[in-house]
């Protein structure tokens, strides 16, 4: 992919983003972050190509560190987000 | 080019697209809670998906190293989410910020270190266009990392809320800024590691300088432009890797951020400039503006309270910050549980900016079994006050104060509030008279006819209440 292919993505995505955000409900604004949290983490995807790659061993072990910091955010962003929107509750017909 | 990416097969830029699609159903997902459940699902496949793509499709040298180094971070991850308080979510939330931002800094200098691994050099020299994204995603990802532990120790209590006014500072952060957007373009031209390094540096110097003189109250703003960053600087390692996942997750994140921090912003009538500015809600100013009043006010019991919301056909119970701190959640549903069986109308007014972050009322009285459509927004509420017998004000101040209303010399002048005094009984559960809101200013509220203040403790004076209704 060319530079402007990628930028073409980006742009694209931020408008994306904007629209899609607007129509989060206040309430879910919290789960919101959390959940923002764990999707910002695939950034794990560039740590794992570190850690794979044994060439340079300061950069591999950086990659490691990565991977864990992200994997706390995947698992925790989504367990967290899940634990709140399980609370979630309409109110009961009687 | 040193484009090494075009070698990637179809099917695989196919597979980190879906990735990126997943997760901008997962956001979609929260737009009702009960969409939302199913949103967060497609966000862990789209995760799922990504994490296999990139294993599959590269030589793997250190499997077990990966697998330890994700089960140390899986672990640590989950047993958190799993046992954090709900009214710790603020912190919880600025920590995995501070992770999101350090891991964007450590990727940034690993692609430094070994350009080849990520097919952006040929022959040792990183491609110009490559080094500005990393830099730019160092930087951002220094700064989200300072930045978020400086919000963690304000809003967990290790540090003071109170801002940290250095002599100089405006000036300090424009040079620190120039001086890291200056390297970054050296750094197109000498790929040295002192470049490098030193915007690392610097970057992470000004994201705490950035956050020191920010106050308390504001930090659901500064919590909002850190999720902002996180997405940014995960949008910026993307470029680097040509990974259309990484651009859309850091799009979507970096503009969700910029729109909680713009609600944020809108619901306090500050500009978001003035906020990062800092400096506003010192204690000096509650200092100078606290007791000074002494004009006549009522003060009720428990026993009134209970009588008065017994009688009444609708209450609005209006929670704030004080409520969280106080932990009264669970006994204000309770509370709103007794009065139902009375047949009073029991519904929750939300304040955009009630809590230490966005949505931070919802998700606790949420825990609390509060039914979600009994909670409404601001604009939602705002007109039936005046059709209410009781407004039950408990742990908010300035969002109530109408001084916001009429008072042009008022620091809160023009911020929207909730209508609490039209409402024909103001109950406002209050700790002691002494204290005042965030803003630092006295609540006009405080002295009206039809306001009783109920001082106690929140959830001592709820659970009291809770006893005269039975």
């Amino acid at each position: 992919m060319d530079f402007i292919t990628i930028l073409s993505i980006f742009v694209l995505a931020c408008f994306v983003g904007y629209f899609v955000v607007w129509s989060v409900t206040p309430a879910l604004h919290t789960p919101l972050m959390s959940v923002t949290n764990a999707i910002s983490s695939v950034i794990i995807v560039g740590a794992l190509i570190a850690a794979m790659a044994a060439a340079v061993p300061a950069a591999k072990w950086l990659g490691l560190a990565a991977v864990v910091m992200a994997s706390i955010n995947i698992f925790g962003g989504f367990a967290v987000t899940a634990r709140m929107l399980a609370m979630y509750k309409k109110k009961e017909r009687r | 080019m040193g484009h090494g990416a075009a070698l990637v097969p179809a099917w695989v830029m196919l597979a980190y697209l879906v990735a990126g699609v997943c997760f901008i159903v997962a956001l979609r997902g929260l737009s009702s809670p009960e969409t939302s459940r199913t949103g967060n699902r497609f966000g862990m496949a789209g995760m799922l998906l990504a994490v296999g793509t990139t294993l599959v499709t590269h030589e793997i040298t250190a499997l077990w190293e990966i697998i330890v180094a994700i089960a140390i971070g899986g672990t640590i991850g989950f047993v958190t989410a799993r046992r954090i308080a709900m009214t710790a979510m603020p912190q919880l939330v600025a920590a995995f910020h501070s992770l999101v931002g350090l891991a964007a800094v450590a990727v940034a200098g690993a692609a430094f270190l070994n350009p080849d691994a990520f097919g952006i050099a040929v022959e040792g020299l990183i491609d110009p266009v490559s080094r500005v994204e990393m830099g730019l995603g160092a930087a951002i990802g220094a700064i989200t990392f300072s930045g978020s532990v400086i919000a963690f120790l304000k809003l967990n209590g290790n540090m003071s809320g109170k801002p940290i006014m250095l002599p100089l500072r405006h000036l300090i952060n424009l040079g620190t800024l120039i001086g890291i957007v200056g390297l970054t373009a050296y750094f197109t031209q000498d790929q040295s590691q002192w470049v490098f390094w030193t915007i690392v540096g610097l970057s992470f110097a000004i994201g705490f300088l950035l956050i020191i003189p920010i106050g308390g109250a504001d930090m659901p703003v500064v919590v909002s432009m850190l999720n902002s960053y996180s997405g940014w600087a995960a949008a910026a390692m993307g470029f680097t890797l040509q990974n259309s996942a990484m651009i859309i997750t850091g799009a979507l994140v970096g503009s969700s951020g910029a729109i909680l921090s713009y609600i944020m912003c809108k619901a306090m009538n500050r500009s978001f400039i003035s906020v990062i500015a800092g400096g506003f809600g010192g204690g000096d100013a509650a200092a100078g503006g606290g007791e000074a009043s002494d004009r006549p006010w009522k003060r009720g019991s428990a026993e009134d309270a209970a009588f008065l919301m017994k009688q009444a056909e609708q209450v609005i119970i209006v929670p704030g910050y004080g409520m969280a701190v106080a932990q009264a959640q669970h006994a204000l549903r309770e509370m709103g549980e007794l009065l139902k069986h009375e047949g009073v109308t029991v519904k929750y007014a939300i304040h955009p900016v009630a809590g230490r972050m966005p949505g931070h009322m919802n998700v606790l009285l949420a825990e609390a079994n509060v039914p979600y459509d009994e909670v409404f927004e601001l604009e939602d509420i705002n007109s039936e006050f005046a059709r209410t017998d009781i407004a039950f004000v408990i742990g908010a101040n300035d969002v109530t104060n109408p001084a916001a209303k009429t008072d042009k010399t008022s620091p809160i002048y023009g911020m929207p509030v909730l209508d609490v005094e039209k409402a024909k009984t103001v109950l406002f559960v209050k700790r002691s008279m002494g204290g005042v809101g965030y803003a630092g200013v006295d609540n006009e509220l405080f002295y009206r006819d039809n306001t009783m203040m109920l001082l106690a403790d929140a959830k001592k004076m709820v659970e009291d209440i809770i006893k005269s209704l039975a």
